[in-house]
């Protein structure tokens, strides 16, 4: 499916190839080492993303592959403007988006009302459970609940999440990514964070009353 | 959770709690945030629990590996199978 621009005997140059950052100049003249270590350093982030978004193993596997299948192809258009990394982030969240409304068009088309800029919903759970102990707090059974609470959030949400919150792009990059200002991005942090906040509070304040009886 | 003061006040800062976990915002605005936490518990316990959602997410970084069979075939159909066995040698 790909043509091997350049021929380069396996494992010979992969010692020496730095982990980070990737050559976009070596990446752009075929260099198919360099490609394999973008794909080794990216694919676990790529796929847990697309995981997220889609929430089903098989198209989150079709999203990885699409992905890196797209930045080989655009490699040499591709205009260094913003970093490899986040091109490749928003290849993927464009993927993971049309995987997403093939799947659940509903789960998308309702995502239209985000935007209204009249006001963010009041906070409701005022517990303070930060003085829950750290093996409390990340539990295996409280990671699988930080992790369900993410996807009851609405997927423009959940995806501005994901790329700042848990891969850990600033906030213009992830304005890059998803070609949304800088202010949408902030606008739908917040909304994330907040509703995420009342669910672990829901959840935190049982453990409290546990811990505390 | 009593509080007296007017509540618009707790509104209007919501907006900014987020950019203020974030230590993006200016000290002047900080000083109002943090003056209003001074007088508003309800204000003060959201931002602390607000901070410590964030800080939990990224305490459950890094991403977990790509299961071995999604690997290997993502590696399959970018005709890099070669190098996949020589990546898993370091
Ligand atoms: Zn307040």
């Amino acid at each position: 499916m790909l043509e091997s621009t350049l021929n380069v005997p396996p494992g010979a140059l992969i010692a020496e190839a730095s982990p980070a950052p990737p050559s976009l100049s070596k990446l752009q003249s075929g260099d198919r080492v360099e490609f394999a270590q973008l794909v080794d350093t990216y694919s676990g982030p790529i796929y847990r993303l697309a995981l997220k978004i889609v929430g089903h193993p098989q198209d989150a596997e079709d999203v990885l592959q699409e992905t890196f299948i797209k930045a080989f192809r655009n490699l040499s258009t591709f205009e260094g403007r913003s970093s490899v990394a986040t091109w490749l982030y928003r290849i993927a969240s464009n993927e993971a988006f049309m995987a997403l409304r093939r799947r659940k068009p509903e789960a998308v088309s309702v995502d239209e009302e985000i935007e209204t800029p009249d006001g963010e919903q009041e906070p409701v759970q005022i517990v303070d459970w930060c003085c829950l102990p750290e093996e409390e707090l990340l539990s295996s059974e409280s990671r699988e609940h930080l992790d369900k609470a993410i996807d009851h959030l609405a997927p423009v949400l959940r995806v501005v999440f994901l790329l700042r919150d848990i891969e850990g792009l600033s906030v213009r990059e992830t304005a890059e990514a998803l070609r949304i200002s800088e202010a949408a991005v902030k606008t739908r942090l917040l909304r994330a964070r907040l509703q995420l906040r009342e669910r672990l509070s829901h959840y935190y304040a049982e453990r409290l009353k546990v811990e505390q009886a | 959770m009593t509080h007296t003061h007017e509540h618009s006040e707790c509104r209007k800062l919501l907006a900014s709690l987020s950019e203020y976990v974030d230590g993006a915002l200016d000290e002047s605005i900080c000083d109002v945030i943090e003056q209003h936490m001074g007088e508003c518990e309800r204000c003060e316990i959201v931002v602390d629990t607000l901070r410590k959602t964030v800080e939990l997410y990224r305490a459950t970084v890094p991403a977990p590996p790509v299961p071995e069979d999604v690997r290997a075939r993502l590696f399959l159909r970018l005709e890099l199978t070669d190098f996949m066995k020589a990546m898993e040698s370091d």
